[in-house]
């Protein structure tokens, strides 16, 4: 298979990645968009080499056919990908409606427990031995 | 003996629904199952005298080789009969403990089964059934203790007792596996017999030790049998003193035979068992609450009977079973006369109680008579037994045997001076004791019109008193059974006979020290008191548990805190590292580098270009919407590599799809700021950065490898041969989507048709005042 469609990949999934990072939420749903893409075009990668198209009729017997399964396979991954987006996007918008605000904070109650957890280590480091 | 196990369980299965008929008369129905045990038990040993040890055996997980077996010799015969003999005299005696409480149904119930599963443990050969039924003595002891739940002590203690033993059992059975995996069988007889040796047979027996100190309350995991004693006194005087706490002394005496000569062994059991010895019954020295006393006391004991198994010689084992059944008499009468004092008088505190022996002739006696029988004094089984110790001691023949003697004689001097502390605190007149009393506690004298027990509730304590005299005064009634124990474990025939007058021997003299010298301190029991009173405090077990309870909660919190830090990308970033670092490293070490060439056409050339080009201004764009159109143009370059792949079905999709997605997005996010905020913490983008390129460095060698690891040509020629033929389709993708794998199509509309219904819901959602009000 191509080294360049392995870059192409690679490429999409390491900037989907760095968006997915972010404390953004358009930028994380645009991250897995393109994580999405990654994904779908890894699947057509590894499945095999490039060919006529899967028709019959449209490839004499010598031809190089692609291999249809994991584009089927593909097909449904593409489909899903638009249905997470959607959702996610329409939780997006829900979060802007109550709080007008697209950032992705820190859980609280998460940082409650950290700020315990913190203490009870400083408190086991001080301890007098 | 399988049935026998299943009737416990049965009959217990309906003991509350009648204990909401009968009541307390429960227990004299649940009494039955361990007497028919016990009559089993007594044909059953007329058998084994014939024809040896009775086997029975049943498949249990075939597949896994596993077959439960249990065994019936002369050892289970005299475990069985305590366990059995004492559980058919504990229930009679809790019918007349409890009243109409209504936790008698569940406690009769949860009794039975713990009867049930300490016969299934002294009758199991396989040694993973025999785990099966420890655990399960420690599960119904925990249920039991905490059977008064609306009690804080009962819960704590409870719950220390669980931890400990189950600690403890998870330990032995680690070295179960290792036996058994050495050995080539876990049939307890046949590892007996033909014992594995090697460095892994030291660490296996090490935690089988583990699992025999903890379950047998040996120092220092003792904590939990004070404790326990916060359980009704019927438990107190069936498990935490009879049976489950001799489980781990049955265990040392299951493998003492086979495993006494190996380098770690006798070390360990015989330090442990005599620290028990002399730590607990030290302790019980000081405590002036009865049951207390007797826990120590019980540790102590158990600390003997561990060390005169773990000295493993013939006479040491003969004279471990003697104090084995000698122990199990007397301390489950003495329990018991604690629960008679306890429940007549409200009080079990020594230096409360007064004079009760004035009133209370027949108890006193009784309590005399068992009480002796712990101090050794003649002619009681207990001096039998203890005689039959300080032989076996005095003769071992090894370097370390007479330190190990005088600590034995130091130890039963103690035990002599808490035994009379006991009778004479409880029947006897004030003052035993001068520990201070804590908190608003009266020293009021406890003991003038106190009701006197009822006939039924002394029974069960008059029997064992009975017995430990017969025994004592006749000991050729019990030694065949004695002798038979002991050569089921040894298998050779006893040379030793039990005897009441064996003579004027070193053991005889050693017994009068200790009883001299046990009288000494009792009668200096005030100045003993201040005397321990004045000794540095050293490390209390409670204390250690209690610390590392705690340790184990703060360092937990320590834990969460530090990896549950709230900050969503921290929590990615983690799960992305361990998705790199984990496949990462086997694909680097055994990964297949493909044939590879540079692109299929030249077109693929210039759309990735595009591509790449594309996503990486959609990374750092400023503006939402041109994010949103670069990545747009990201999936319509999709779409093209589509159609260079030669999947026309997928391009058309991915157009289709794209453009309705840019269309949601700008839907979406029409009322959001036409910039992004700026990132508040910019030294946090480094470590964002790093991270995505070792993704993409990752994903990029996964796709070369995952290309490489091909194998088998790919099994759509089958596809592609009957999609015409068999589904009357030309386009062998749409025929794959719609007919060979419908149901994934299904089920992928079915995704799709949630999704939709959850942003219906989420956009038509009107804004909800209480949640947006500050």
């Amino acid at each position: 298979m191509s080294f360049f469609s392995a870059l192409i990949v690679a490429v999409l999934f390491s900037v989907g990645v760095y968006l997915l990072l972010q404390r953004t939420l358009s930028r994380i749903i645009l991250g897995l968009a393109l994580m999405g893409h990654s994904a779908n075009l890894l699947l057509m990668v590894v499945g095999g080499r490039a060919g006529k198209a899967p028709i019959v009729g449209a490839f004499g017997p010598e031809d190089t056919v692609a291999d249809p399964l994991p584009q089927a396979l593909a097909l449904t991954a593409i489909v899903i990908s638009f249905g997470v987006i959607s959702f996610l996007l329409a939780i997006a918008y829900r979060s802007w409606v109550l709080t007008q605000n697209d950032e992705v904070e820190d859980d609280v109650e998460d940082a409650r427990i950290a700020q315990l957890g913190e203490a009870e280590m400083r408190r086991w480091w001080s301890r007098p031995r | 003996m399988f049935v026998l196990i299943l009737a416990f369980g049965c009959v217990a299965a309906v003991l509350p629904a009648l204990a909401a008929r009968i009541g307390r008369g429960v227990f004299y129905v649940a009494a039955a199952v361990p007497a028919a045990a016990f009559i089993w038990g007594v044909g059953a040993y007329g058998q084994i005298a014939d024809s040896g040890p009775l086997i029975e055996q049943a498949a249990w997980v075939p597949q896994l080789g596993l077959t439960l077996g249990l065994r019936f010799d002369g050892f289970a015969f005299l475990m069985l009969s305590l366990v059995a003999g004492i559980g058919v005299l504990v229930f009679i005696y809790a019918g007349s403990y409890f009243h109409a409480e209504p936790i008698i149904g569940r406690f009769a119930a949860t009794l039975l089964l713990f009867s049930g599963s300490m016969v299934g443990l002294v009758l199991a050969d396989n040694l993973l059934a025999l785990f099966l039924f420890w655990e399960l003595t420690s599960i119904t002891s925990y249920l039991l203790i905490s059977i008064e739940d609306e009690k804080t002590a009962a819960r704590s203690g409870a719950m220390q007792a669980l931890l400990i033993t189950g600690m403890g059992g998870l330990a032995m059975l680690g070295g179960f596996v290792l036996l058994g995996e050495a050995a080539g069988t876990y049939s307890m007889a046949e590892l007996l017999a033909r014992p594995p040796s090697g460095a892994v047979v030291n660490v296996a027996l090490v935690l089988v030790l583990i699992g025999a100190f903890t379950k047998s309350a040996q120092v220092p995991f003792h904590s939990w049998l004070p404790r326990a004693m916060n359980a009704p006194t019927p438990v107190s005087s069936y498990l935490h003193s009879a049976t489950m706490v001799t489980a781990g002394v049955y265990l040392v005496a299951r493998f003492t035979p086979a495993f006494a000569d190996y380098s770690l062994w006798r070390p360990l059991v015989i330090s442990f068992g005599l620290a028990s010895m002399l730590i607990g019954a030290y302790r019980s020295l000081r405590q002036h609450d009865l049951k207390l006393l007797l826990a120590y006391g019980t540790i102590s004991q158990l600390g003997l009977m561990m060390l005169l198994f773990g000295v493993g010689t013939k006479e040491s084992i003969f004279a471990g079973c003697t104090l084995l059944l000698a122990h199990g008499i007397f301390k489950a009468a003495l329990f018991m006369l604690v629960g008679i004092i306890d429940h007549q008088s409200k009080t079990r505190d020594l230096r409360k109680l007064d004079r009760l022996g004035a009133q209370w002739p027949v108890v006193a006696a009784a309590a005399g008579v068992v009480a002796a029988s712990m101090a050794g004094i003649p002619p009681l089984f207990g001096f039998i037994a203890k005689e039959e110790a300080l032989g076996a001691l005095g003769e071992t023949g090894f370097a370390w045997g007479v330190p190990v003697l005088i600590g034995v004689v130091i130890g039963s001097s103690f035990t002599v001076a808490y035994s009379a502390r006991f009778v004479w605190g409880a029947f006897g007149p004030r003052p035993v004791s001068m520990i201070p009393h804590q908190g608003s506690v009266r020293n009021e004298a406890v003991g003038q019109q106190v009701p006197k027990p009822s006939k039924m509730f002394l029974a069960p304590v008059v029997v064992l008193a009975a017995l430990t005299l017969l025994f004592g005064l006749f000991p050729s009634l019990i030694d065949p059974v004695i002798a038979r124990a002991y050569a089921s474990l040894v298998g050779v025939r006893a040379e030793d006979h039990l005897a009441l007058w064996p003579g004027f021997t070193q053991a005889l003299a050693l017994s009068a020290v200790a009883i001299g010298a046990g009288f000494a301190l009792f009668w200096w029991r005030l100045r003993v008191e201040k005397l321990q009173d004045s000794m540095p405090k050293v490390a209390s077990a409670q204390r250690g548990y209690d610390r590392t309870v705690k340790g184990l909660l703060e360092g937990a919190d320590a834990v969460t805190g530090f990896v549950q830090h709230g900050s969503l990308p921290i929590y990615l970033g983690v799960i992305l590292l361990t998705m790199i670092v984990l496949p990462g490293v086997p694909l680097l070490s055994d990964g297949v580098m493909p044939d590879l060439w540079f692109a299929d056409s030249p077109m693929q050339v210039v759309v990735g270009f595009i591509m790449i080009v594309c996503a990486c201004a959609a990374a750092v764009a400023r503006r939402r919407f041109a994010a949103v159109l670069l990545v747009g143009a990201v999936g319509y370059g999709m779409a093209a590599l589509f159609v260079i792949q030669g999947a026309p079905d997928l391009a058309i999709t991915q157009l289709l799809i794209e453009t309705l997605g840019v269309g949601v997005f700008v839907l979406a996010f029409r009322h959001l700021p036409a910039d992004f905020v700026r990132p508040k913490f910019r030294r946090s983008q480094g470590a964002q950065i790093a991270i995505a390129l070792l993704a993409g460095v990752f994903v990029f060698l996964f796709t070369l490898f995952a290309i490489g690891a091909r194998t088998e040509p790919s099994i759509s020629g089958e596809y592609l041969d009957k999609a015409y033929s068999e589904a009357g389709g030309n386009n062998v993708v749409n025929v794959i989507v719609v007919d060979f794998r419908g149901f994934d199509t299904m089920g992928e509309i079915v995704v799709l048709a949630v999704a939709a219904l959850g942003v219906a819901a989420l956009v038509r959602a009107k804004r909800s005042p209480a949640e947006v009000e500050p």
